[in-house]
């Protein structure tokens, strides 16, 4: 057997998107002109799967701060901070991160994947109980397998169905730690969080909130959920990104627990990998203090997202749950799936395909995530060629009523 | 192949026409992947509506030494026995 037959089965259905479509996994980008607008194939194209939620990848502070810094500190540290020693930049990024937390301890890694695996592999271990959201992100899944704690998933955003598995624990030994997301990723859920809290309580366990896609989004100053559900007290660690509302790359991970620090010389992610360049520390530093200094952009993201969200439920499309900068609709099949993505890119608009086993009850998803810097103008298009599109793949509930311009 | 094996196979079964919303025909031998076609995800919402038929933790990690139903009923079984 050759050492790829094993994903014989992904290469096949792999295959079987690539013959059908453009290629979803491989899209290419001429050029990308805004946090809002790129050029595909020659087409101006609306971005709507960027995650970009504050659109700050082109601000021209964080720009700025970041090219002084690249010519001041050169393009990379060439080495992990164990080894190679901090910057400044990261220490100052660290003191800003448990400033606005108003936590003492802060710890940077070079990207969100990388803090979810350190984390999750070493502030537990064996005969320990790690308690996982079962839709939680592959990031959270593959730190619970780097460590050794028994790993137990509970059903998605139930309180009862996590109370009734660590009431299965409560007589074996070990800590246990509850993770939750902020934002779930695919479809923009939001974890009942104080429901969670009180669970927390009740069983005895430490709380990790997960807030990728809720910082910077949700809460009065941007912290996430835990602001915004007024649970910070009772949240032990929070686990965060650069890449999406900071506009950047990178993660990071702040707690009050006694001692953390050890996490510094045991938690292998940290170690073993090269620091982030100073480029991106200091237009992350100088995002953070946007996001800080700018509601006004929180408020513009939540006024785009309700612009989206009502106006694809009015369609009669199959949106998530709740209003959210990430909104998705659930489409009837793969094949549906793929060729309305398609149309949608062929008419200027790109978003996300997103296909099972990555998505809630695999159930394919076209998944977007909206932006502060996308214009009302934008959105209005965006629903006029969505209406279109649905329209000729038969998934609206009623005649399209926009003209498409 | 004991009694209680062959209970736990059965509701191995029916844990997986739950998950899998489809009939399914198994037999302690049948390889998960290969002969029931469940990936991993979906192995994983099969071991969760098992523990709630036991009311038993069943620790996903280790799954990683399960390879057919006869290895998922053996390993509830050890868990049930160790209760």
């Amino acid at each position: 057997m050759a050492l790829l037959d094993r994903h014989a089965a992904s290469r096949d259905a792999y295959q079987a998107i690539r013959q059908a479509s453009a290629d979803p996994f491989s899209v290419r980008f001429d050029s990308v002109i805004s946090p809002t607008e790129g050029v595909i194939d020659g087409q101006r194209t609306i971005l709507l799967g960027t995650n970009n939620y504050l659109g700050l990848t082109f601000d021209p502070d964080c720009i700025e701060d970041s090219v002084k810094a690249v010519r001041e500190g050169g393009t990379g540290t060439t080495g992990s901070r164990i080894a190679n020693g901090s910057y400044d930049g990261h220490l100052q990024l660290e003191t800003a991160l448990k400033a606005y937390y108003a936590r003492r301890h802060a710890m940077v890694f070079t990207t969100g994947y990388q803090a979810n695996l350190g984390v999750l592999s070493s502030l537990v271990g064996r005969d320990d109980h790690l308690l996982l959201d079962a839709d939680s992100h592959a990031s959270i899944y593959d730190g619970a397998r780097m460590g050794h704690a028994e790993v137990t998933r509970f059903r998605h955003n139930d309180p009862e169905d996590l109370y009734k598995r660590l009431r299965r624990l409560k007589d074996t030994p070990g800590e246990k730690l509850i993770v939750v997301e902020g934002i779930y990723s695919m479809v923009g859920d939001v974890a009942p969080l104080k429901e969670i809290v009180a669970v927390k309580r009740e069983m005895g366990a430490y709380l990790l909130v997960d807030e990728a896609h809720s910082m910077g989004v949700l809460g009065a100053t941007g912290r996430g959920l835990a602001e915004e559900a007024g649970v910070e007290a009772d949240v032990d660690v929070i686990v965060g990104t650069f890449s999406k509302s900071l506009g950047s790359v990178g993660g990071f991970v702040v707690s009050d627990m006694e001692g953390f620090d050890v996490m510094r010389v045991v938690c292998r992610p940290y170690m073993f990998t090269a620091s982030l360049p100073p480029a991106v520390v200091a237009s992350t530093v100088t995002a953070l203090r946007k996001v800080q200094e700018t509601p006004a952009l929180r408020h513009k993201l939540h006024a785009n997202a309700k612009h989206l969200y009502d106006g694809l439920t009015a369609l009669g499309l199959a949106t998530g749950p709740n209003c959210s900068p990430i909104v998705a609709v659930t489409m009837p099949d793969q094949a549906v799936a793929i060729g309305m993505w398609n149309t949608l890119l062929q008419n200027g608009v790109y978003l996300n395909l997103a296909l099972p086993p990555a998505t809630p009850d695999n159930r394919p998803l076209l998944r977007s995530s909206v932006s502060a810097a996308h214009t009302p103008e934008q959105i209005e298009r965006v629903l006029q060629v969505v209406e279109k599109v649905a329209g000729e793949f038969g998934l609206l509930k009623d005649e399209p009523k926009r003209a498409l311009a | 192949m004991d009694l209680i094996t062959n209970t736990t196979v059965l509701e191995v079964a029916r844990a997986a026409e739950v998950v899998l919303g489809r009939s399914v025909h198994v037999t302690a031998a049948s390889d998960i992947s290969r002969d029931l076609a469940v990936d991993s995800l979906a192995l994983m919402n099969i071991v969760m509506e098992l523990e709630d038929s036991f009311d038993i933790s069943i620790p996903i990690d280790r799954l990683s030494e399960v390879q057919t139903v006869g290895d998922l009923s053996s390993l509830i079984d050890n868990i049930r026995n160790k209760a």
